[in-house]
């Protein structure tokens, strides 16, 4: 899990195909291993790079089609490298009612950008998530690998002011 | 002697701030040249105190919170430290004996027995504290027994499907296979949940316990916990777990002495809500797209890789070890009708004392909201709760005196599901709570069957089609759209393959059924949603 204990902005984005590679055959005979690979692969690069998608089909045998539509399934796994920050925003039931749909309008005013987009200067990925598991402290966010709880708008300024001054 | 203090690592204490308040008081302690041992312990479940700080005196565990790292300084100054008196609990933040929090008090853990007392990493706590004598016991009787204790116990799968855990273990004991497999479902994904987590995060010795009792019974060898990647403090606290219980041979081979062999790991899903349906996970930890599969055949006779396979929640299988250390009829004690046991209840959304509450089946929902739950956090009056996640019904006010049972639920159209409970006031619009319905089953939707994939979406239109006529137009054919919607409930409930596309109508009509107005229609407009 090294590459997971990394904030986003640490990740290295370069595309190695040797490294997907050697990912690829050191997990390919563990049952189940498409979703292992994917994992380390992402927790590597931070995102499934688009060309490591027919090394892991060469290496499981199976066709880019089928790797693909496995990446593609689950939100978790991107295509595309992130932002230097990753806000994922919780947007279920219990934070709804402690004005979710108020905080994801603030939030999406105050980053110029909605859900699934990163901004143009490529600081910040807003994301969706359903349940973050923290409803008794609603409404909660991850910003990179750290949860927070009763985040209100003006906590969420103070999270980014402390993100754009670079401190944590 | 040196002080205890504890700070939980819980995901939510951490979500505000545990970690500088302890960080906080360690430095405070090396500053006064204070031997302290500080403690990571699970939370107790009383979130509006997090971060609770607690200390050992003589008289029992003190607690203090919610405790920011500024007021760290005017604890040490209150001698919050001293074993043998109250001293410090004379401070602002000083809650009393943790024992005696009436929140606490007046529950009945058996579940979470050990959460927030012991160290989630020691095993010798977790032994010291009864753990490992649920296994002692299964391994000291046949496999037949086994299943006998759980059925005797009435245990019904926590997860949100209430299926008798006994006959699930039963029937893959009874299969015959070169391979059988133990799955424990911790992909708690309802909003308005996070007792698998607290578990997982506050206890994980229980829940390997509980999932090597069940590889004893059915003579599985490989177990794999699939859990949900939102949960990362739950994957490192598990994996940890996982290793001191093979290097005391908890797990491997000939586990606690014992000529089985059981083989455990953690794997994570991806952010999908459809992988908690168990045939979905199954999909997934095979490597594959997270699809519902087709039953019968049931995972109990063909699950992983076509293996017979227990899936059991996470709160089910963490409970195996006091029913078998105490025996079926013990558990089975507790409860109502044919709810068994006890319920880790989850109070979350609008409510002031959210948190962890088990109590046997029984206990209404008034108790629960208002008593242990205080209202709600805005102080605004309750309008709605939504009771079992997403795809739980809504309640109004008026029908709070509703008992937690699954035959009671049933009977007024809602599901008790993983037991969490989200709590609105009346600022909430049901209208737009039921259309939410219908768009969360379209973003997690895995796409298998139609009604689910199709009648989604639909429905959001629907909903939308219906506000704008009730709303604002008032022209266009709204008995035409409402007999729309009705006929696309219909289908999704009956003609979906699984619970998400199945149970998508309950919030929906429990929405219009309890709340028309929010639609602007009036009772009568919706007598026909029951």
């Amino acid at each position: 899990m090294d590459g997971s204990e990394l904030p986003m902005n640490q990740k290295q984005n370069g595309f190695d195909p040797a490294a997907v590679e050697a990912i690829a055959a050191r997990l390919k005979d563990r049952p189940g291993a498409l979703m292992l690979i994917l994992h380390e692969v992402q927790d590597r690069f931070g995102y499934v790079p688009r060309d490591g998608v027919p090394i892991i089909a060469h290496a499981l045998n199976l066709s880019r089609a089928e790797v693909h539509g496995v990446v593609t399934f689950y939100h978790d796994f991107r295509h595309d490298p992130p932002g230097r920050n990753v806000i994922r925003l919780c947007r279920a039931e219990s934070c709804q009612a402690m004005g979710a749909v108020a905080l994801a309008e603030h939030v999406r005013g105050r980053l110029g950008v909605g859900f699934g987009e990163t901004t143009r200067d490529g600081d910040f990925t807003l994301e969706a998530v359903y349940c973050l598991g923290n409803c008794g402290c609603s409404p909660a966010m991850v910003l990179n690998d750290e949860l927070y709880g009763r985040v209100s708008p003006a906590r969420f300024d103070e999270l980014l002011a402390e993100r754009r001054e670079g401190r944590r | 002697m040196s002080a205890t203090v504890y700070v939980p690592r819980d995901s939510s204490a951490l979500s505000l701030g545990a970690d500088k308040v302890a960080a906080a008081i360690a430095d405070e302690a090396a500053r006064r040249n204070i031997d302290l041992r500080l403690v990571r312990n699970g939370s107790r479940g009383m979130f509006w105190l997090e971060p609770m700080v607690e200390v050992l005196t003589a008289p029992g565990r003190v607690a203090y919170g919610p405790v920011a790292p500024a007021d760290v300084p005017a604890l040490f100054d209150s001698g919050f430290l001293d074993f043998d008196s109250l001293a410090g609990g004379k401070h602002r933040l000083g809650l009393g004996l943790t024992e005696e929090i009436a929140y606490l008090k007046r529950q009945e853990r058996l579940t979470f027995a050990r959460v927030g007392i012991v160290d989630p990493l020691s095993l010798e706590d977790y032994v010291a504290h009864g753990g490992y004598r649920g296994l002692a016991r299964a391994l000291s009787i046949s496999a037949e027994k086994i299943v006998e204790e759980i059925t005797e116990s009435g245990l019904r799968g926590r997860g949100g499907a209430g299926f008798p855990a006994g006959i699930k273990w039963r029937t893959t004991q009874q299969a015959v296979a070169r391979q059988k497999y133990i799955v424990c479902n911790a992909d708690e994904g309802d909003s308005g949940t996070f007792s698998d987590r607290m578990i997982m995060e506050g206890d994980p010795f229980v829940l390997i316990e509980g999932t090597t009792i069940a590889a004893v019974c059915a003579g599985a060898t490989q177990g794999y916990i699939y859990l949900r990647s939102e949960y990362p403090h739950a994957l490192r606290t598990l994996n940890e777990a996982i290793g001191t219980a093979y290097r005391r041979g908890y797990l491997g081979e000939k586990i606690a002495g014992s000529a089985h062999t059981f083989n455990l790991e953690v794997r994570l899903g991806a952010g999908a809500y459809i992988c908690g349906e168990e045939t979905a996970m199954l999909e997934s930890l095979e490597g594959k797209r997270g699809m519902v599969r087709y039953k019968p055949p049931v995972p109990a006779i063909a699950g992983l890789f076509g293996q017979p396979t227990i899936v059991n929640n996470v709160v089910s299988l963490a409970t195996v070890p006091v029913i078998l250390e105490r025996g079926g009829a013990f558990y089975k004690d507790y409860g109502m009708g044919r709810s068994r046991g006890t319920l880790p209840i989850q109070l979350a959304g609008n409510v002031k004392h959210p948190g962890l509450v088990e109590k046997a089946f029984g206990v209404t929902l008034r108790d629960l909201v208002e008593d242990y739950g205080g209202g709600t956090f805005s102080g605004r009056p309750l309008r709605a709760v939504q009771v079992g996640g997403p795809l739980g019904a809504y309640f109004p006010e008026s029908m709070l005196d509703l008992p937690m049972d699954y035959e009671a639920f049933a009977a007024k159209k809602g599901i008790v599901g993983h037991g969490g409970i989200v709590v609105f006031d009346d600022t909430v619009d049901l209208a737009r709570q039921a259309r939410w319905a219908f768009e969360f089953c379209a973003i997690e939707s895995c796409g298998k069957c139609t009604p689910c994939r199709i009648g989604s979406t639909r429905g959001a239109e629907v909903v939308d089609r219906i506000l704008r006529i009730s709303r604002t137009t008032r022209t266009g054919d709204r008995a035409a759209a409402m007999g729309l919607l009705r006929d696309l409930c219909d289908t999704m409930t009956y003609g979906s393959l699984c619970a998400l596309g199945g149970l998508t109508p309950l919030p929906v009509l429990s929405a219009l059924r309890h709340f028309p107005e929010d639609f602007g229609l009036s009772r009568s407009d919706v007598a026909w949603a029951g």
